[in-house]
């Protein structure tokens, strides 16, 4: 499972289909009957590739620098979207830091749930699949508006979570309308999705081959030990592709904040998303062309931060090749 | 709790007998509560939708003094139109992008795996590459061309996509798994004079059932809780899909009609629960080993 996956976050490394030996062809047919099928059965992808994804992409990348509000033609503008985003835009550094703290704070929680979890299922419990139903279920549901509308509920001024808190004595704030806390609340909602990555876990600690805990056993190995010397080290690919990709669906995330602050990214920017902020500038103002640079800053984040990723797994994580 | 997960962790494959008895009450303890954390939020909502109105806030008590199922009535009605009309859009859409991803996907798929043509290789780094490109930077332009189609207001920019093996995800898992197919099969087909498309039709598609359904179902739960899409594309109010619909509930109902919200809120998950309790093992293979998102 690990190869897998390392490859689907790792496009480089994937090993190509294999190329066709060069043996001489049966009938030596025309290069046009020769390669027609292969094109014959890509041409609904090509049409989508050049036109739904390389097309627009170069596109977006022409209009971030032009002035665009879908009436008049864009206007180029020379690099004026990128300086006002970096100098003059409070926004931006708004919904910047909002998006890197909820990065920051959902993913390592999250992962660490998914880990405990799977690590306290993988002990050989009885009614495992029972249990890994239960957590998954969260992260299945979870995307959806009706969970967004249920979280707001939950953590409003009167709603259970303050009724709970109530049971203690404590008078719990209004969680959702104060900028304090309401980012807090999406947090709490990306780890209760702690699910998926935990699957993920779960098989990953079962392709750890079990002779290597017998023969640590016999060496008299403290569990500790064989935890920080054969788990964790082993695990280490699995942990690798948790995080990469918890980590970039954390800066797509969209939907949670909208529905709680129903489209402004409040109260006072405090859950302004990077994407809900994106969302705002493109479709409430038709800044198309700003908000295609806010894309295209998003997209150079997000690839830093996967090629940073890659670069630092030389140094911690565990390939057995 | 993760605390002492860590700690006692590293007999995770060892046998349960070794095990004294108390740790496993203690274990069992544990997850049993952790469960009922989990599950909390997803049964207050479904109590809520029955409970009266003024039971809801106030108490967190799981149990509705007495059923009222009149909420299930009122949601329906709850947002203009009715909420069969957003269900029957999101169906329509869901299952569209369902048939468009598996054909157009298992097509690529197909020239990709077995077929052997110039450029190959080069097409196939790029599709792969196309897999890390955040959706972000090609939204504005696909909604400018949209526009310009004259789509937008439509069902057509949320489906016609989906025809386009636009989810290369799926492409690449579909390659995965043709060709674990042995190749021999197609071979011997080929040489008995078979065309490229019978090969494709008669021989990898009914041989690929359990990736093509992994794709179905991913591709229907993805469209199923898309917001963003119906969000950008769709206006009109009967044109709305179930999310849209019930954001646009709360929005017109303000802080009144709580139950009725929680009712739409349960019914709209319904399809997804269904689809948890039936095809649980293919959502966690999919998850497990090939890293769907879920």
């Amino acid at each position: 499972m690990g190869n897998r996956h390392d490859s689907a976050a790792q496009a480089g490394r994937i090993a190509l289909p294999d190329v066709p030996a060069a043996t001489a062809p049966r009938k030596a047919p025309g290069a046009l009957s020769r390669n027609a099928p292969g094109y014959l059965f890509l041409l609904p992808w090509f049409i989508g590739f050049f036109g739904l994804t390389l097309g627009p992409a170069l596109i977006s990348l022409y209009l971030s620098f032009t002035d665009y509000n879908l009436l008049q033609a864009p206007n180029m503008v020379g690099l004026d979207n990128y300086v006002r985003i970096f100098t003059a835009d409070d926004k931006f550094i708004s919904s910047m830091k909002v998006t890197l703290f909820y990065v920051v704070c959902s993913v390592p929680l999250k992962l660490a749930f998914a880990l405990g979890v799977a690590l306290l299922l993988n002990r050989g419990i009885k009614g495992l699949p029972v249990y890994r139903a239960i957590f998954y279920l969260p992260s299945l549901l979870g995307s959806s508006v009706a969970i967004a509308v249920l979280w707001r509920q939950l953590f409003d001024s009167d709603g259970v979570v303050n009724t709970l808190l109530g049971h203690f004595g404590i008078q719990g704030p209004s969680w959702i309308s104060n900028p304090n806390y309401s980012l807090y609340t999406l947090i709490v909602l990306a780890v209760w999705q702690f699910g998926s990555p935990m699957i993920i876990f779960l098989a990953g600690l079962r392709q750890i081959p079990t002779d290597m805990y017998e023969a640590a056993s016999l060496d008299g190995a403290s569990k500790a030990r064989k935890f920080f010397k054969i788990t964790l080290p082993l695990l280490t690919p699995v942990i690798f592709f948790n995080a990469v990709v918890q980590t970039i669906d954390a800066f797509k995330a969209f939907t949670p904040a909208y529905v709680i602050s129903s489209g402004t990214g409040g109260p006072i920017d405090s859950t302004l998303f990077y994407t809900l902020y994106l969302y705002q500038e493109g479709f409430g103002y038709f800044r198309m062309g700003y908000a295609s640079a806010l894309a295209w800053i998003l997209v150079i984040i997000i690839a830093l931060f996967t090629a940073f990723s890659f670069l630092s797994a030389r140094y911690w994580v565990h390939y057995d090749d | 709790m993760t605390d002492a997960t860590m700690v006692s962790a590293a007999d995770t494959v060892a046998p349960p007998r070794g095990r004294p008895r108390w740790l496993s009450v203690l274990i069992h303890a544990a997850l049993f509560i952790a469960s009922l954390i989990m599950l909390y939020p997803l049964l207050w909502m479904l109590a809520g939708s029955v409970k009266n109105q003024n039971e809801i806030f106030g108490t967190a008590s799981l149990i509705p003094s007495h059923f009222d199922f009149s909420s299930y009535v009122r949601g329906w009605m709850g947002a203009q139109v009715s909420f069969g009309k957003f269900f029957w859009n999101s169906f329509v859409i869901a299952v569209l992008s369902v048939i468009g991803n598996v054909i157009s996907c298992s097509l690529a798929a197909y020239a990709f795996a077995r077929l052997k043509f110039r450029g190959r290789n080069f097409w196939f780094a790029l599709m792969l590459g196309t897999l890390m490109l955040p959706y972000h930077v090609t939204l504005i332009p696909q909604y400018i061309l949209f526009l310009k189609l004259g789509w937008v207001k439509t069902f057509l920019p949320l489906i016609v996509p989906k025809f386009l093996a636009v989810d290369a995800f799926f492409i690449f898992l579909m390659v995965q798994f043709f060709r674990g197919i042995p190749r021999e099969l197609d071979e011997a087909a080929m040489m008995d004079g078979c065309s490229a498309w019978r090969i494709y039709w008669k021989i990898m598609l009914p041989l690929s059932l359990p990736v093509l359904a992994t794709a179905a179902i991913f591709s229907f739960l993805w469209t199923w809780d898309d917001f963003f899409g119906p969000l950008i594309y769709l206006s009109d109010i009967n044109t709305y899909t179930v999310q849209l619909g019930l954001r646009s509930f709360v929005d017109s109902t303000g802080s009144s009609d709580w139950s009725g919200l929680f009712a739409m809120s349960s019914l709209s998950l319904v399809p997804v629960f269904l689809i948890f309790l039936f095809f649980q093992r293919l959502l966690i293979d999919g998850i497990a080993t090939a890293g769907l998102k879920r």
